[in-house]
């Protein structure tokens, strides 16, 4: 066992909960240890059913041991958890290609080419296509039928590790899956685990800018610091942190010791009641993670 | 550090005075370092201040980015008191530890008023 696998097992034995999984699983399927990788990225799976990092990995540990069915299966919820996942659309443009439906791996490049311009091996995809369409991407499909893979596979999963992603490859669940009635579940309110990785919710400016991901980053690592500054105060465990802008207040609690809800409203809205409001939400949000454990 | 004739010393003097206030400092918010203080026994000062310090960055980044402007006023509520900071001139924060009955927006216009004074 290499020493890199060693460290980051003793670090997920350490700490179960911790997403340390997904660099374990990625470095296990890098050496090609599909049976290990498989089973590091399963018992994360149980542990964050809804991480869409973690069914991308798996996908990824699938394809790698050719079993495309189920590899499909996990990319196709990785996409339903995050619509805009880069990592679910590649792979499930390499599975559309190794069975020769070069429409659905064209569309799939596409849309993965619209979130992110500037990948590009993207675009070397896309020349594999045309390489392999023998013509240009407006032509008609070519019938469905499997194909040989060739040998420089630019589709090939990508397999960055997930924390060098940025937050914005796990995106929001649809807030009726934990936020469901309420107010302002789609534009100002947010949930996170340690990591800064969202895990529900949504923050948007009140130009509708989408701000999820960006604040979600700062974020990371919030919750470590006040419980480390209320330890040396020796003030307790904290319960809140509010805070007062020119354009509006964020109230943040800890619905769990692994996550973090931020809500955020307008000045109309006093302090005291956003506390009241979040710990609300807190309790919502620890009851529906209680429920996916 | 400070003297109650300085103006650093002066507005600690106002913040502390607020019944529940176990201590006040001024931090340099760049490095988060001790400019003032007046804190009881046992607080350990430079080490909540780069704590303070780094909560507040990462709380004005974060708002700045959801569009709200910088911050104005933190409070760290804990079961056992709280973690006051608002944000003064020149780079500064005023940050004030308290129990935990304490009067919150009493500690809050001080803090408020010693920012302005120039803190």
């Amino acid at each position: 066992m290499s020493d890199d696998v060693k460290a980051l097992s003793a670090e997920l034995a350490g700490d179960p909960q911790s997403l340390v999984f997904l660099r374990l699983g990625e470095l296990l399927r890098q050496k090609r240890q599909f049976d290990a990788a498989s089973r590091v990225a399963i018992h994360g799976l149980e542990r964050h059913p809804h991480l869409a990092d973690a069914h991308d990995l798996l996908a990824r540990i699938l394809a790698d041991a050719h079993d495309y069915e189920r590899a499909f299966d996990e990319w196709d919820m990785t996409l339903r958890i995050a619509p805009q996942h880069i990592g679910a659309l590649k792979g499930l443009a390499f599975l559309y290609f190794k069975i020769g439906d070069l429409t659905q791996a064209e569309s799939h490049l596409q849309a993965a080419q619209d979130i992110a311009p500037d990948d590009p091996t993207i675009e070397q995809a896309f020349a594999v296509i045309r390489g392999e369409a023998g013509t240009t991407l407006a032509s008609p499909p070519s019938p469905p039928a499997p194909r040989p893979v060739p040998p420089a596979l630019a589709l090939e999963p990508e397999t960055p590790p997930a924390r060098e992603r940025p937050s914005g490859a796990v995106t929001p669940l649809p807030d009726e899956r934990i936020f469901a009635g309420f107010e302002g579940a789609q534009e100002g309110l947010l949930l996170l685990d340690l990591a800064g990785l969202v895990l529900g919710g949504a923050l948007k400016m009140p130009d509708g800018t989408d701000v999820t991901d960006t604040v979600a980053a700062y974020l990371a690592g919030v919750s470590q610091e006040a419980a480390r500054a209320a330890r040396l105060l020796d003030l307790g465990v904290w319960r809140g942190l509010s805070a007062e802008g020119q354009g509006g207040h964020v109230y943040l609690a800890q619905p769990t010791p692994e996550s973090l809800l931020l809500l955020m409203r307008d000045r109309s809205l006093p302090l005291g009641r956003l506390g009241l409001l979040a710990q609300r939400a807190a309790q919502v949000a620890r009851q529906w993670l209680e429920r996916q454990r | 550090m400070s003297t109650p004739f300085s103006p650093l010393g002066r507005a600690l003097d106002l913040i502390t005075r607020v019944r529940g206030v176990r201590g006040a400092m001024v931090v340099s918010r760049a490095d988060g370092l001790v400019v003032a203080e007046q804190l009881m026994e046992g607080i350990k000062g430079g080490a909540v201040a780069a704590l303070a310090s780094s909560l507040a960055g990462r709380l004005q980044r974060a708002m700045v980015s959801a569009g709200l402007g910088p911050s104005q006023f933190w409070h760290l509520q804990c079961d056992h008191g709280a973690l006051l900071v608002v944000p003064a001139g020149e780079g500064l924060l005023l940050v004030a530890v308290t129990e935990a009955d304490v009067n919150v927006g009493l500690v809050r216009l001080e803090l408020l008023r010693a920012a302005e004074t120039g803190a």
